[in-house]
């Protein structure tokens, strides 16, 4: 499923170099057959109120470096069930950034020093716009890759391969 | 204007003249997942519409992460991967074989090759000269279905290590040494290719520690020309016939320079939280620990072992200190008992676990008290990672972790000898 173009929701707010094991910690990996089960402990080890307190459209706002360390996709997965409708960040890691795009999870590179915990954001992402709606302003974010901007519009890769088969460059 | 390794191998794999930056579909010689990843891998590769891996033989299943099965769940989420294995016909490694990164490059890697693991740090093949890289469950799933995928030719710094190390010092604390020079996000999308006359002296163990932490500066390669050392490793293995040459252009692009004398290198320790936050062990010296943990894709080869056998030779572990060690491979093992350092460490006082990951995640087998803190070979150092976040975990070199052992606080190897 396509992510709607416009997202609003609450920012919860992260400080930099949360790696996965704060996300969704190694502990837990005897409930990653159990989806439900495992997101009950998302971002545990960073706030372990996030997941009473988020709600469906909420956003993760983070510094630098989100999702650096394992390649679980389960992370991506998680904070997606939580309700999070994109993760804002200053920088991504790697394979945290792939994993997001391939679950269908906008995550867009800002500078997120301007938006404070408990700020309400509008994320239009056809036209690459973050608005601050507590503090009225706007914001800009990094441009996504084609290719991944493709697997984003399809709602992840596996609709992406399932719908065309093939990468189309 | 010539190719650095990673422009080279992506355009040989792809058939395109590949440069930093670009876009490539490549096809991949090794596909793997390991026993914590592969669940949600197959569940996401049978959601593709298309059927039958498309090449069994390059695809692997390592059970390494919870070996034995600590509860359950995991036990059938192995016999999950048991059976899809043989379902499909593709390669399982069962418990016991030894840790993913270890039996591909033991088995798998040659220079040139493609790899991609449901596993962050399957950049340890760069040792070996492959263009090796980690990825989620959906992008393996998709290797699985069509054989290849995606990557954009990362930018390279190179890194060009002269000069000799200093008795007890060695590849881990180069890396742990660079890492505190890039940051954690200092090479985030890039490849760090390693050069100069000290990496012709490096052996494959120590060539593999050092690509190995690679993604821990964000790299998504860390790569090591090819030379008569690969070639001798290889032969070793049994796969001589593999071995290729590989060296960048003399004009290759680079986005960034690093030079690092190896003879001014201290023994390096990463500090709580976050691995980029690395400091000479004399400014740690005396810190108190609970447990030392040797072992791990980064630290567990025969090279690393011996290096603790020696240090621990008709000595003891200090009483306050729980000492854990596994070897990365059945492979390991093997030759650490016939040589005898397993016989040394045991009577040194270690626990010796099967080969595997062990401590490392925090899933079982050495998960630490509140409080404690371990001092353990390993690469990551996240609050939470040795399953407990309440706790603390240094990183070091066998050699440091092995001094500790025996003085329960963190020590200079050079001062125990
Ligand atoms: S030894 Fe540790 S870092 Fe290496 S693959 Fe296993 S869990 Fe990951």
């Amino acid at each position: 499923m396509m992510p709607d173009a416009i997202l609003k929701g609450k920012a919860f707010k992260f400080g930099g170099s949360i790696s996965t094991d704060h996300i969704i910690p190694g502990r837990y990996a005897h409930l990653r057959s159990d989806l439900p089960e495992l997101a009950k402990h998302v971002m545990e080890d960073a706030d372990p109120t996030f997941v009473e307190k988020v709600k469906s459209g909420d956003f993760i706002v983070a510094g630098k470096n989100f999702g650096l360390g394992s390649s679980r996709e389960h992370a991506a997965l998680v904070i997606k069930m939580a309700g999070v409708s994109a993760i804002l960040a200053k920088s991504v890691a790697r394979i945290f950034f792939r994993n997001a795009i391939n679950q269908g999870l906008p995550t867009l590179i800002c500078d997120t020093d301007k938006i404070d915990a408990g700020d309400k954001l509008e994320v239009n992402l056809t036209r690459g716009i973050i608005t601050d709606l507590t503090k009225d302003v706007q914001l800009t974010f990094g441009k996504i890759p084609k290719v991944m901007l493709d697997i984003l519009n399809e709602g992840g890769l596996i609709p992406y391969i399932t719908k065309h088969g093939d990468f189309e460059l | 204007m010539g190719k650095t390794l990673s422009e080279k191998i992506l355009s040989e794999k792809s058939g395109t003249d590949a440069r930093a930056g670009d876009i490539v579909i490549a096809p991949v010689d090794l596909v793997f997942v390991q026993d914590t990843t592969g669940p949600l891998t197959i569940r996401q590769f049978k959601e593709v519409k298309h059927g039958r891996l498309v090449s069994p033989q390059r695809t692997a299943i390592f059970l390494d992460h919870a070996v034995p099965s600590p509860n359950r769940q995991l036990s059938n989420d192995h016999q999950f991967l048991r059976r899809f294995a043989e379902d499909n016909d593709c390669r399982i490694f069962e418990g016991g074989s030894g840790i993913c990164h270890q039996l591909v490059a033991e088995m798998f890697a040659n220079p040139g090759d493609i790899i991609v693991g449901a596993d962050s740090h399957t950049v340890t093949a760069g040792g070996l000269g492959a263009f090796a890289t980690g990825m989620g469950s959906s992008d393996v799933a998709i290797v699985f279905a069509l054989g290849k995928t995606w990557l954009r030719v990362p930018e390279t710094f190179k890194i060009s290590i002269s000069g000799r190390f200093r008795k007890w010092v060695g590849a881990k604390d180069l890396i742990i040494h660079l890492i505190g020079v890039l940051g954690a996000d200092g090479a985030t999308y890039k490849a760090l290719e390693f050069d100069g006359q000290t990496v012709s002296g490096m052996s494959i163990s120590e060539r593999l520690t050092v690509a190995n932490m690679a993604v821990e500066a964000g790299a998504k390669v860390g790569i090591f020309p090819s030379d008569n050392v690969t070639q001798r490793f290889l032969a070793v293995q049994g796969r001589g016939n593999k071995y290729s040459a590989l060296r960048p252009d003399a004009d290759a692009n680079y986005e960034r320079a690093i030079i690092i004398n190896a003879s001014e290198l201290e023994p390096m320790v990463a500090v709580p939280h976050t691995v980029d936050n690395v400091a000479p062990v004399s400014m740690l010296a005396g810190t108190k620990i609970d447990q030392v943990f040797i072992g791990t894709c980064t630290n567990g080869r025969l090279e690393d072992l011996a290096m603790a056998a020696a240090i621990l030779r008709k000595k003891k572990r200090h009483p306050s200190v729980r000492l854990i060690v596994a070897p990365a491979s059945q492979q390991v093992l093997t030759k650490a008992m016939r040589i005898g350092y397993i016989q040394v460490l045991v009577a040194a006082g270690a626990v010796i676990l099967p080969p595997g990951c062990a401590a490392c995640l925090g899933l079982h087998q050495g998960v630490l008290g509140d409080n404690e803190a371990c001092l353990s070979t390993a690469n990551r150092n996240f609050k939470g990672r040795m399953g407990n976040p309440e706790a603390s975990i240094y990183l070091a070199s066998p050699a440091t972790a092995a001094a500790s052992a025996l003085t329960g606080e963190i020590t200079d190897p050079r001062k125990v000898l």
